[in-house]
């Protein structure tokens, strides 16, 4: 009970969010506000798969690039037909109800390819999941690269308009809410005992295949959902923007906030994506903003190899307005 | 200590920040580094070179202009952060860029919502006009390149029949490719073999033999100028001595270098590309440009450089005429650009806000250098 008052109480807020945010606040951090978002749930799946789990994969940007290209062809495709025969819904609801779908297409269809995927290499231990999945990503960009129908070469372009502040902030929510519990309960353990000894966890009964799977598909889902946000808020996708560099973005992210902190995860995709920006205001030494970004990051691994955070996370349930009173010692 | 740096660091912040009305802002977004870089530092070259003569000249609307470069390191979320910081925060007048059409993409429809002019030099996918009635282009468009060349090679050139290798992962050649076999098709020629390749090849003996097996009589090659000059060189080594035709993408001094067998550039001889300008037209606007070019730069401008300068000279023209820096006002006039003398032709805005212009067909004689053959008008 007190979990659907949750629920609907975050609803509300979020909704009244996106009716008032952009009025108060200057577009361009709006904007920034937006892309960091993005990175957040980019950064904190990818951190279930390369940080609670241990596997290392390089082909989130893959995973992005599905879900965004999916979605993209739903919306601009299907999008027309199913809000006119939603005709007797108003305008903004089949709106947003196409979008809705569209991002419950992106997700699935990354988490999907995830499954293809990660079936055969997940069985392997070591360095094959990355070698794997950087070939699935650099695929993924050449089919994009040869079909027509999304734009091939040229880039998607005419995708409506639909990401919102609503979607980001729930999406972004949402994401964090379910790897965070999703690490803290019992599967969080087995993800956690794959990463820490594979040999230890077999022999306690864990099935670390199953785990690796599910953490694989799970992170690949969110993922292709933040493409979806992504491609409906540039308006825009391009091959250009799904290389490997991206995957690797997003690994720099989770390594500078510390393996396995979905706090630190949260903090450097926001910082990562701000810095840039930031150094746009330097004035003269502006030329070498991204000269300065790198060295930032170069003396940030070599004070701090651990990342910001390690695998710290505050305990935000301490003030979590539901919770059981605790028994004082 | 560290007290001391947050301090000079909010000083540079608020130093950025502060407000100057004595200046025009224009605002321009291009890839500084990054996979392209040489064409955004080359825009940036020729868009500095005509802000420099306005302002010698006394500035716009009694003000100096001043240039507000963002790098988007060829990036499309890069360049809409850059175009929203250029309009949100700077509050420039008018946004002049970018050259690769999947940036201008993500850039035009920001400047079309905060009703901003933005004019590109040099995207020439026709899509991005197609964003708003603020987005404009003075460079002509992949289609109108893939049927000049066409007529050119079907009229001129007397070709029956053509085969093309394109760069199948690259939206220019891929475009240019499609409007040269319509046209070529269209005119009653014959495309015989269609081959690709991938940017970063280096082998391309597998497509020549099979295009060399179909006996066309030439071969269009819209691909840029690395992969041009080896494909030029295996060829000749098979034994194909036809002409290769080609657009833009092959104008570059590193072109003639590649694709030398014995003598500087004579894989390429009696080949020929449609480019923006020609180097040696008598046109004294043409030399003229080129002898301020050299003296500043020490190097031959490249056409992006030469797009650059012509934007940013039809930018400010505009915002002369309109007497204001209002981007409804400024709008209004660029759309009526006509015949301005620009390095790259006279240049006229058509109806869908992109410049209608003539275009030169290179042929690429002894010792690889280009001689004009032949300008097409739209």
């Amino acid at each position: 009970m007190k979990r659907l008052a949750a629920f609907i109480g975050f609803f509300l807020l979020f909704l009244l969010a996106n009716r008032f945010l952009p009025e108060i606040i200057d577009p361009y951090y709006l904007h920034l506000f937006t892309l960091s978002c993005i990175n957040v749930i980019l950064a904190v799946s990818l951190n279930l798969i390369n940080g609670t789990t241990g596997q290392f994969s390089l082909g989130h940007a893959g995973f992005m690039a599905v879900g965004g290209y999916t979605s993209a062809s739903l919306t601009f495709y299907l999008g027309p037909k199913i809000i006119a025969t939603l005709d007797f819904l108003p305008a903004i609801l089949a709106k947003n109800f196409v979008f809705l779908f569209a991002l419950l297409g992106g997700g699935l269809s990354a988490a999907f390819l995830g499954l293809l995927v990660g079936i055969p290499s997940l069985r392997l231990r070591g360095d094959y999941l990355a070698i794997v999945t950087l070939g699935m990503g650099e695929i993924v960009r050449v089919l994009i690269l040869n079909v027509e129908a999304i734009g091939g070469a040229r880039g998607f372009s005419d995708i409506p308009a639909y990401t919102n502040l609503f979607w980001i902030i729930s999406l972004t929510a949402l994401t964090i809410a379910a790897v965070a519990s999703l690490t803290a309960s019992s599967h969080g353990r087995a993800f956690l005992s794959v990463r820490e000894d594979e040999i230890a966890a077999e022999a306690m009964g864990v099935n670390t295949t199953y785990y690796k799977v599910i953490a694989f598909v799970i992170g690949a889902f969110f993922a292709g959902m933040a493409g979806c946000l992504f491609g409906h808020y540039l308006q825009l996708l391009h091959p250009n923007s799904f290389t490997f560099l991206k995957s690797f973005e997003i690994i720099i992210m989770i390594i500078v906030g510390g393996l396995g902190s979905i706090f630190g995860a949260v903090v450097a995709a926001v910082i990562l994506t701000l810095l840039p920006e930031a150094l746009r205001y330097l004035g003269p030494v502006k030329d070498w903003r991204m000269v300065i970004y790198s060295l930032a990051l170069i003396i940030l691994m070599i004070t701090r190899p651990q990342g910001l955070f390690g695998n710290w996370t505050p305990d935000f349930r301490r003030w979590w307005p539901f919770r059981k009173p605790q028994p004082v010692a | 200590m560290r007290k001391w740096i947050i301090f000079g660091l909010a000083l540079s912040l608020s130093a950025g920040c502060a407000k100057r009305d004595d200046v025009i802002k224009i605002g321009e977004y291009g890839s500084l580094t990054g996979t392209t870089a040489t064409f955004g530092v080359s825009t940036k070259n020729g868009i500095d070179m005509a802000t420099e003569e306005i302002n010698a000249a006394g500035g716009l609307l009694g003000k100096k202009i001043q240039v507000i470069v963002e790098d988007d390191r060829g990036l499309a979320d890069e360049a809409a952060s850059a175009v929203k910081k250029l309009v949100t925060q700077d509050k420039v007048v008018a946004v002049l860029g970018e050259v690769a059409s999947s940036r201008s993409l993500a850039g035009a429809p920001i400047c079309q919502e905060n009703k901003i002019p933005m004019v590109t030099p040099s995207s020439t996918n026709p899509e991005v006009t197609k964003k708003g009635d603020y987005i404009f282009r003075i460079c002509f468009i992949d289609p109108f390149q893939g049927e000049a060349m066409a007529k050119f090679a079907f009229e001129n050139l007397k070709v029956k029949k053509a085969a093309i290798l394109k760069d199948s992962k690259n939206d220019y050649s891929v475009g240019l490719a499609q409007y040269f076999a319509e046209t070529f098709k269209g005119l009653g020629g014959q495309i015989v073999a269609e081959e690709s390749y991938f940017e970063g090849d280096q082998d391309f003996k597998a497509q020549l033999t099979s295009i060399k097996g179909k006996k066309p009589e030439a071969i269009f090659i819209p691909g840029y100028y690395t992969e041009v000059g080896l494909i030029a060189r295996q060829a000749r080594e098979l034994g194909l001595n036809i002409p290769l035709l080609g657009g833009d993408g092959w104008d570059s001094p590193k072109l003639t270098e590649i694709a030398t067998l014995k003598k500087p550039g004579d894989a390429l001889k009696d080949c020929y590309f449609s480019n923006h300008y020609a180097a040696d037209d008598p046109n004294p606007v043409i030399q003229d440009f080129i002898k301020k070019y050299k003296a500043k730069y020490e190097e031959v401008p490249d056409a992006m450089a030469v797009l650059g300068y012509d934007a940013a000279h039809i930018l400010y023209d505009a915002i002369k005429r309109a007497g204001s820096p209002e981007g409804a006002k400024i709008r209004d006039e660029l759309a009526k650009t006509a015949n301005f003398p620009g390095v790259a032709g006279q240049t006229t805005i058509d109806s869908a806000r992109n410049a209608r212009k003539p275009l030169v067909v290179l042929k690429i004689g002894e010792g690889g250098a280009y001689e004009y053959m032949a300008t097409v008008n739209p």
